[in-house]
């Protein structure tokens, strides 16, 4: 380590880090508390509907309830495997 | 019609404790008749923050259960003659407190004192629970952490949905944050969550800021509630704390970097 680096300040700053973690995790966390609690079971079945016709992965279905003071949304998200040919 | 406050956090090791017995204490000067009450069953340790550990006869479980009556279990403060502590029982049965044992406990501590102070135990299971079910108001105790932000916001889920207030459909619990362990040093640096950022992650009221202090270890110690070293940072801080949850106007402290002179460098310990 040469003497320069004392004065540099490049530090990478861990609380900046730390602040954008916790906002990503906490938004999703609060997300899942309110979701209904038949939100799992829903996503299940809706993936083997959906895996007799497409041949898809279990993660590649994502099902999203959000809700405000107007409205609940149920957002239903699949993602389609890339086109092969068979 | 007493006030309820609960002193939470999920996380174990922020500050309940001393918390709870530093704000205890802090009404109690204040002329204002508080209980405070221990629910770490099989771990208890408020009687030892608060020094009163060998006056210990009967506990909140004895209580629920009808073993003692409350004013055999209530342990009087020798320093303020105001406050009064229940402390837990030593039991290993998770399942001594009861819903209903608790709820008619509060009821008649109710009915005698202006303040009651729920020491609640970590994590989320019976004794956190049973804490925060009754309460109108929550301390959240929050380190400038990431595992113990989360968990803050963990119990705030918890505190809007399964309170008794939530449950009845009432007002919601009034939330505060205490940000514990604060190092202001360290936040310039941008090595420690800064109270803003803490305040944007959780949205809650600010009651006080208290600072990573040897003096908080020191009163533990000797027993001695942290609020009444009064020329201690973190014991001022609390004392603001009670008075802000009193209702004064006062301006926040030791979030900034404290400037020290020559003097305070040349003679810092």
């Amino acid at each position: 380590m040469s003497l320069l680096d004392y004065f540099k300040t490049t530090k990478p700053n861990s609380a900046k880090v730390a602040k954008e973690r916790l906002q990503i995790l906490v938004a999703h966390e609060r997300n899942v508390r309110n979701q209904p609690s038949y939100l799992p079971a829903l996503q299940q079945e809706l993936l083997k509907v959906i895996q007799k016709y497409i041949k898809v992965d279990q993660d590649a279905i994502s099902v999203n309830f959000d809700s405000d003071d107007e409205q609940e949304t149920l957002e239903l998200n699949i993602v389609l495997p890339e086109h092969t040919n068979n | 019609m007493a006030r309820i406050i609960v002193v939470t956090s999920g996380k174990g090791g922020v500050g309940k404790t001393t918390t709870s017995a530093a704000i205890a204490m802090g009404l109690a000067k204040k002329g204002h008749k508080t209980a405070v009450i221990d629910f770490d069953v099989g771990l208890r340790n408020l009687d030892l923050v608060l020094g009163c550990e060998r006056r210990v006869v009967y506990d909140f479980v004895n209580v629920i259960n009808n073993e003692a009556n409350l004013n055999q279990a209530l342990i009087k403060d020798k320093r303020c003659n105001q406050l009064y502590i229940l402390p837990a029982s030593q039991t290993r049965d998770k399942d001594a407190l009861t819903k209903e044992g608790v709820g008619k406990v509060l009821e008649e501590l109710s009915k005698t004192f202006k303040y009651i102070v729920c020491d609640s135990p970590a994590g989320i299971e019976r004794g956190a629970n049973l804490a925060m079910y009754f309460a109108d108001d929550a301390f959240v105790v929050t380190n400038p952490e990431v595992s113990s932000v989360r968990d803050s916001d963990r119990m705030l889920g918890i505190l809007s949905s399964k309170s008794k207030r939530a449950e009845l459909g009432e007002d919601p619990i009034k939330e505060y944050l205490l940000l514990s362990r604060y190092d202001p040093k360290r936040v310039k640096l941008g090595a420690m969550l800064s109270v803003e950022d803490v305040q944007d992650i959780l949205s809650l009221h600010l009651l006080g800021v208290i600072p990573e202090s040897q003096s908080v270890l020191s009163a533990s110690n000797a027993g001695e509630p942290i609020i009444l070293d009064e020329t201690s940072d973190a014991g001022q801080a609390y004392a603001d704390i009670v008075d802000r949850y009193l209702g004064e106007d006062k301006p926040h402290r030791f979030i900034d970097e404290e400037k020290k002179g020559l003097f305070g460098r040349l003679f810092r310990s």
